[in-house]
């Protein structure tokens, strides 16, 4: 319970259907030294908002300090591919690393048989072949399967997502038909542990090696101006370059990130244009397929999944051939397969 | 769906619930003595004389004189008012250091953090394994121009009495206050301020069944203390603020009861605390407690448990109707390693994985057998899983 509408609405639900809901909330950093700025997601008022909900529904609650997890497996991860020159997704990571996993541990040593949170998507499991099946939610504005690509059939076995199935204006009505203390609440949008939203702050703070300068070239080479580390850019970004004017006067994007001599390389947008990537660390949550196989392959969580053919090459990796050229494929994102609303599997793009 | 069990309150070092005698008298306040202390009338005269009343009781707890004891608002304002006090009073006479022991409450050792944000130099007393601060630390803590020590005279997470007597004798030498808070003890152990040798003692009404916001701070006559709460002329001048009659009164009827019952309920809960802990070393495999088992109060227990993460066992335990806790409630929530549990030097893992049971008035030998009953189960299935993930 994030103390947000839809997970408190999730237990909510569960409670009202007569199930044994224990609201479990994870504090995920350190919020004892005066901070009073945080607006978003597990921020201190966030955890007592998540009491007040599971008082109002009756339900036992506890905070779980996951500080030092959230730090080795999410936050130091976060800050790697920063510096490494790729734009990370935290949110899957913490997913499949912590709330599908620590979390889901920790509640079964409180005799809990599933872990269920506030995410839009859906989870059944076949009949035919016992599999579990990962589902878009209903809500195509809201459907968060993108950062679930990672769960593993255990995982999802264990996994209830009782929102999945409901749009966003029916969670926020069941919340105020409930009278829940958030039902009014704002949705979050910024990554939880950066509430200012200054990702570049965040990094340099907490890199290992203060981040280095470099310079900005053109795809030829040839340098356009400098800036004060990589990880203050990601693949199509076209504001915030500091370049004074393009050579050519039409507009410059991020194409590349090269983390070994600290380059940003810019250029028009036509040459953000790919049809091909490969991705690593792919989990497969339907059958892995023998041979190539047609999907609409997804590579950021507000891409409009393209028609791609996706083939599996073995090792958890594979590669992805779009129908038409996509633009801004960009490292470090996940890269996810549908099929209609379901979701075959993903990886991290390469 | 309901969770149908027995409920089990095993955190009186948290809180305490009011004793029915004290919960029939504060409720007669609340009605009847709503006058304020302070005014001349009638309805002044009947609250004044609730809180004189109040006050002898709480002074026959400590075996001091009624005219020393200052009502608060708690055990933590008593201990921010008698180092505070002190550290300020003293700061004309050029006194710019504090000592306190590394296992004081947070009341303490968050002040003294204040206090050195404001300059002020600051010496922690260590404790050795079994949790006792030893006279000779104290020794090498102090300095030429310390104002006060502080030492808690029973530790609220592991129950061990500090000597007292002993280290007052030490901060007089060097010409400083010395200050205990027997916040834990007063109602648990006599309490005896002048056997005790100090000048400042915090005492707080609902660790002995007394309410909420009713606290007392002894302080011997002809000691130096700035008020840290100015105002009116309330509690001699010393703590102004119109004084809270029904929890004082409260407080009153709880240190009364203390004084008649101790001896007996002392021995009791100590029989129980016995049993519980032999139960549990017996029945589950790994534990081992944590402090000196002699010189404790006889209502705490403090039990590691090999391979469990005391937040998982606490709540499991909860979940059971089973109510303990980590340490120190103020602190949980956060989780960090007990400070007490770190100053006694144990090693990383035992504490984070001690869980702190005590008991009071209301525990009983059926209570004390039914958590040796779940205990192991809920043990062996959190170790289990820790098992699973050490092999994944």
């Amino acid at each position: 319970m994030s103390g947000g509408v839809d997970s408190s609405v999730a237990a909510a639900l569960l409670a009202e259907q007569g199930h044994d809901v224990i609201g479990l909330s994870m504090q995920l950093y350190d919020q004892t030294e005066g901070q009073t700025s945080f607006g978003s997601c597990c921020s201190i008022d966030d955890l007592h908002d998540a009491r007040r909900v599971a008082a109002a529904i009756n339900i036992p609650h506890y905070i779980l300090n996951f500080e030092r997890q959230f730090d080795e497996q999410v936050v130091s991860n976060f800050v790697r591919e920063y510096t490494s020159g790729r734009t990370p997704l935290p949110c899957a990571h913490c997913n499949s690393d912590l709330k599908f996993a620590t979390l889901v541990e920790r509640a079964q040593g409180f005799g809990a048989d599933a872990v269920a949170t506030g995410h839009y998507a859906r989870v059944e499991r076949d009949a035919v072949t016992g599999r579990y099946r990962l589902q878009r939610g209903v809500d195509p504005a809201k459907d968060q399967s993108y950062f679930l690509f990672s769960l593993t059939q255990h995982q999802l076995a264990r996994a209830v997502f009782p929102v999945g199935d409901r749009p966003k204006d029916a969670v926020r009505e069941y919340a105020r038909l409930r009278q829940l203390p958030v039902a009014n609440k704002p949705d979050s949008q910024e990554i939880c542990f950066i509430p200012d939203d200054d990702y570049a702050g965040f990094v340099t703070t907490h890199a290992a090696d203060a981040p280095r300068d470099g310079v900005i070239v053109d795809e030829h080479g040839r340098v356009l101006g400098s800036h004060a580390g990589i990880h203050r850019f990601t693949v199509g970004q076209r504001k915030g370059l500091g370049l004074t004017s393009s050579p050519t006067g039409t507009p410059m994007y991020v194409l590349a990130l090269r983390p070994a001599d600290q380059q940003v390389v810019v250029g028009p947008k036509s040459s953000l244009e790919r049809t091909t990537l490969t991705a690593s660390g792919v989990n497969w949550i339907a059958e892995e397929p023998r041979a190539a196989i047609h999907v609409a392959a997804q590579i950021r969580h507000r891409h409009q999944a393209a028609p791609a053919a996706v083939r599996a090459l073995g090792d958890a990796q594979a590669e992805v051939v779009f129908d038409t050229p996509q633009i801004a494929v960009t490292p470090g994102q996940a890269v996810v397969f549908y099929d209609g609303d379901v979701v075959v599997g993903g990886g991290w793009i390469d | 769906m309901n969770r149908s069990h027995m409920r089990v309150y095993f955190d009186y070092n948290a809180t305490t619930p009011l004793a029915p005698e004290v919960a029939e008298a504060v409720a007669r306040a609340t009605q009847d003595l709503f006058g304020n202390a302070s005014s001349i009338h009638y309805f002044g005269q009947q609250a004044k004389a609730a809180l004189d009343e109040a006050r002898s009781a709480v002074a026959a707890l400590i075996h001091a004189d009624p005219s020393e004891v200052v009502f608060t608002g708690g055990g933590t304002e008593s201990d921010n008012f008698a180092i505070r006090g002190a550290a300020e009073a003293a700061e004309v006479s050029g006194r710019r250091h504090l000592v306190a022991s590394a296992i004081e409450h947070e009341a303490v050792l968050n002040t003294l953090k204040a206090l050195a944000r404001r300059g002020w130099r600051t010496a922690l007393v260590p404790v050795d394994q079994s949790g006792v601060a030893s006279p000779d630390e104290l020794r090498t803590a102090m300095a030429d121009d310390t104002s006060i020590v502080s030492v808690m005279h029973a530790n609220n997470e592991i129950g061990t009495i500090q000597p007292i007597a002993e280290l007052s004798a030490i901060a007089h030498e060097r010409g400083a206050l010395m200050h205990t808070d027997a916040v834990q003890s007063a109602g648990k152990i006599p309490v005896d301020v002048r056997a005790l040798g100090v000048d400042l003692l915090s005492l707080s009404a609902h660790k002995f069944n007394g309410p909420k916001g009713a606290g007392a701070l002894w302080i011997k006559r002809g000691t130096r203390l700035q008020p840290i709460l100015t105002g009116g002329k309330h509690e001699r001048n010393r703590r102004a603020g119109t004084e809270n009659v029904p929890a004082i009164v409260g407080m009153g009827v709880a240190a009364r009861l203390a004084i008649a019952k101790m001896s007996g309920e002392a021995a009791r809960v100590r029989a129980l605390r016995d049993r519980l802990e032999e139960g549990i070393l017996r029945a589950v495999p790994g534990t081992a407690v944590n402090g000196a088992r002699t010189a404790r109060v006889p209502n705490t227990t403090n039990i590691s448990f090999d391979r469990v993460e005391a937040e998982s066992l606490l709540i499991a335990l909860d979940l059971e109707g089973v109510a303990v806790s980590t340490g120190s409630a103020c602190s949980s929530g956060t989780l960090e390693p007990s400070h007490v549990l770190r100053a006694m030097g144990l090693p990383a893992h035992r504490t984070q994985n001690s869980l702190r049971f005590s008991l009071g008035m209301f525990s009983t030998e059926e209570e004390v057998d039914h958590v040796i009953e779940v205990l192991p189960r809920l043990v062996e299935k959190l170790r289990g899983l820790t098992r699973k993930t050490v092999t994944a």
